[in-house]
C-alpha cells in the first residue's frame, strides 16, 4: 500500500464519523520505485491531505515532507517533486495494519493490499 | 480538413466512440466551436451506415495521424487524392487534384510504396500489378521502397458485393486513392491476448475490448485510472499500457491479494508486459466504498466491467444481516475478529449501477470518463436460462477448468443474423451441443505470420494458406 491510497482512505464503519487518517502500524516497510511523472504529481498536489501524508510518511521512517502545506509554487521545484513524488508513491507498506482512529478496529495490510472490507456488524 | 477512414469492419458500435474520444484526446475539438465533442462524418454515396468506408472531417493531418495510430479499429485514415466509379473517372479526380498537395510527397528523394486493397472481394496478384502501373499517370519520382517507405499510397476498390453471395450490398463500387495518414498498431492484440496472458479469471476482458475501454477513457501518462471491480486486472493493463497510473480493488480478496501464487497475481499481469504496477490494489466494497470524507475528483477516468450477474454475480458486504428480524442481527464474537471472513449478499444490478455513477459523480475530475459496460437484451428467444440449465445439468459432476479441461463441450447458436443489421439472413436460427473431439491449432499462425518472418519477398505466401497448401499436398514425416 502506497500513502496515495492512505491518504485516499478511511474507517466506514457505521457511525464512526472520524474514521480519517487511519493509523499505520507498519510491520514491513519495502520501496518499490515508479516512474517520476512531474504531471501526474501536480495533479494529485491538490488533491493530498498534506498533514496526513507528511504524518504517514514519518511513521514509515521518511521525514523529508514538510509538516505545513507547502504553496503552490513548490511545484515548480525538482527537488520538493521528488521528495513528494518518493513519499507518494514508492513508499510501500507491504505487512501492518491501519487502525480506525475512533474505535481502534484494525484493517489489515498483507502483501500489500489493504483489507478494507468490514463485518457484517459493522455496516 | 476531410479524410477517408476506413475501419476494421468488426466491433462496429464502437468504432465512432473510440475515435471520438481520441480526436478529444488530441485536441480536435480545443477551438471551442464544437460543444457536444462529436464529429462530422459523411458517408460514400450509396454506403450503408455499417461500411467500412467513412469521410471524417479533422482539424489538421497531426491530430488525424495521432487518433489513428493509438486507435485500435482504424484500419486507415487517408488524405483522399481522387476517387470514381471506374478508373476513368478515378484519374480524371487525381489529375485534378491540386500540384502542391502532391508534389511534396512525390519528390526524388522520398520513398514510397502503393498498396492495393479492396473490401467485399479479392484482387488477383496479376491484377493488383496491373492495376499499380496502371498509376503511373501521377509523376512519382521517389524510390520504391516495399519495407519501410516514408509515404504509403493505397489503392482501395470497395465493390457491391451483392453480385457474390446474393446479399445487398453494404458498399457500392467505388475506387479511392490516397495517401496515408496513421493506421491502428493491431500486433499489440497478439501481444496482449488473453491466452498468454499469466494469471485470468473467468470473466477477464478481451484484450482488444479492454484497448478500446482505455481508448475512451482517454488514458494516458499523468492521469489516475480507477477500476472498482478490478478481478485479474484485464481492463487496468490496456490503461497501463497507454500509460496511465492505475488503482483497482475488488471485493474478493483471494483474486487481489493471492491470485495463483507469488508469480501469478495482478502485479505479475503488469510486470508481464513490463508495464507500471497500479499504484494502489485494495480489497473494498463500491457499495460502501472506504473513502476519506472530503475526497473528492481524484480520478480522471473510470473504467470498469461490473459484475451483473451474467458471468459473475456481484456481491456486497453486510449478509447475514439480512436475516434481521429473523434470528436477529449477526455479531461477530470478539475473539473471531481477526481472520474473520465476512458474508457477503447479492448485488443487485440497479445498485450496482447506482454505486458506480454516485462513485463516478464524486470522484472524476470535471471531465473525467466513466467507461463500463451495461447488459442489454437483444431480441432473441434463447434465454439465459437454457443455458444455465444445460450447464447445471451437465457439470455438477466434474470440475470445471477453464484452462485445460479433459474434455470441452460446447454450445453453440447459429442465428438469423438478419435481423441484426438488415441482411436477409444467410443461416437459419439453430442450436447445437455437443463434445468436442478436435480443433484447429492456430496458435501456429502467430507464430509463423509473414510480419515476423526474417527473410521474406514481396510475393512470400501468407502462412495460413501456405499451410492449407502443405494440408492438400498431404505433407507429414517420410
Amino acid at each position: 500500500m502506497r500513502l496515495l491510497t492512505h491518504n485516499m482512505l478511511s474507517s466506514n464503519i457505521k457511525g464512526v464519523t472520524n474514521g480519517f487518517p487511519l493509523r499505520i502500524e507498519p510491520q514491513t516497510i519495502t520501496q518499490k520505485p515508479v516512474d517520476f511523472n512531474p504531471d501526474f504529481l501536480k495533479n494529485m498536489f491538490s488533491k493530498i491531505d498534506w498533514k496526513a501524508l507528511s504524518d504517514a510518511s514519518k511513521i514509515m521512517g521518511y521525514a523529508d515532507l514538510p509538516e505545513d502545506v507547502p504553496d503552490q509554487t513548490v511545484l515548480e521545484s525538482d527537488e520538493f517533486l521528488k521528495k513528494f513524488h518518493h513519499a507518494l508513491l514508492e513508499i510501500h507498506l507491504e505487512e501492518g495494519v491501519l487502525v480506525c482512529p475512533e474505535t481502534g478496529r484494525k484493517f489489515p495490510v498483507n502483501k500489500g493490499i489493504p483489507n478494507m472490507l468490514l463485518h457484517e456488524d459493522e455496516v | 480538413m476531410w479524410y477517408l477512414c476506413v475501419f476494421y469492419h468488426r466491433l462496429l458500435d464502437y468504432r465512432k466512440p473510440e475515435f471520438e474520444s481520441l480526436a478529444h484526446l488530441f485536441g480536435a475539438f480545443d477551438d471551442g466551436s464544437n460543444d457536444n465533442q462529436s464529429l462530422e462524418w459523411k458517408l460514400p454515396e450509396h454506403h450503408h451506415p455499417d461500411s467500412p468506408f467513412h469521410f471524417v472531417n479533422l482539424p489538421n493531418e497531426d491530430i488525424a495521424r495521432k487518433i489513428a495510430n493509438r486507435s485500435i479499429l482504424v484500419k486507415g485514415l487517408y488524405e483522399i487524392w481522387g476517387e470514381g466509379s471506374s478508373y476513368e473517372e478515378l484519374k480524371e479526380a487525381i489529375n485534378s487534384f491540386p500540384d502542391d498537395r502532391k508534389l511534396p510527397y512525390l519528390t526524388s528523394d522520398s520513398t514510397f510504396r502503393i498498396i492495393i486493397d479492396s473490401f467485399g472481394k479479392a484482387i488477383p496478384f496479376k491484377d493488383q500489378t496491373d492495376r499499380i502501373k496502371g498509376m503511373a499517370y501521377i509523376p512519382f519520382q521517389g524510390r520504391v521502397d516495399l519495407r519501410n517507405p516514408e509515404h504509403k499510397f493505397w489503392l482501395i476498390e470497395t465493390d457491391d458485393y451483392g453480385t457474390n453471395n446474393g446479399l445487398p450490398p453494404v458498399v457500392d463500387k467505388r475506387i479511392f486513392f490516397g495517401r496515408e495518414i496513421g493506421a491502428a498498431d493491431r500486433k499489440l492484440l497478439p501481444t496482449y491476448q488473453l491466452k498468454s496472458r499469466n494469471y485470468l479469471g473467468p470473466t477477464a476482458m478481451d484484450a482488444e475490448v479492454a484497448f478500446l475501454m482505455a481508448n475512451q477513457a482517454q488514458a494516458m501518462p499523468g492521469k489516475l485510472v480507477y477500476d472498482p471491480f478490478v478481478g485479474t486486472g484485464s481492463i487496468l493493463v490496456a490503461a497501463a499500457h497507454f500509460g496511465a497510473m492505475t488503482m483497482g480493488a475488488d471485493i474478493d480478496i483471494r483474486v487481489v491479494r493471492d491470485g495463483r501464487g507469488p508469480d501469478c497475481n495482478v502485479w505479475s499481469n503488469f510486470k508481464q508486459y513490463g508495464l507500471q504496477m497500479p499504484v494502489s490494489l485494495l480489497r473494498a466494497d463500491n457499495n460502501l466504498p472506504p473513502w476519506r470524507p472530503g475526497l473528492k475528483e481524484i480520478f480522471d477516468a473510470i473504467i470498469c466491467d461490473p459484475p451483473y450477474g451474467v458471468r459473475a454475480g456481484g456481491r456486497k458486504s453486510g449478509g447475514r444481516k439480512l436475516l434481521k428480524g429473523v434470528v436477529g442481527p449477526y455479531t461477530v464474537p470478539d475473539e473471531k475478529r481477526t481472520g474473520h471472513i465476512p458474508s457477503t449478499a447479492s448485488y443487485s444490478l440497479a445498485e450496482c449501477v447506482h454505486d458506480l455513477l454516485d462513485l463516478a459523480a464524486k470522484m472524476l475530475v470535471m471531465g473525467g470518463r466513466l467507461v463500463y459496460f451495461y447488459p442489454v437484451l437483444r431480441d432473441s428467444d434463447i434465454s439465459l436460462s437454457v443455458k444455465t440449465i444445460i450447464f447445471e445439468s451437465l457439470f455438477l459432476r466434474g470440475r470445471v477448468d477453464l484452462r485445460n479441461p479433459e474434455h470441452k463441450f460446447w454450445l453453440i447458436e447459429t442465428d438469423d443474423y438478419g435481423t441484426n443489421n438488415g441482411l436477409p439472413p444467410v443461416v437459419d436460427k439453430r442450436i447445437f451441443f455437443g463434445r468436442e473431439i478436435g480443433a484447429a491449432d492456430r496458435k501456429l499462425l502467430p507464430t509463423y505470420q509473414l510480419k515476423s518472418r526474417n527473410y521474406l519477398g514481396p510475393t512470400a505466401m501468407d502462412a495460413e494458406v501456405a499451410f492449407l497448401m502443405a494440408n492438400q499436398a498431404q505433407a507429414m514425416p517420410g
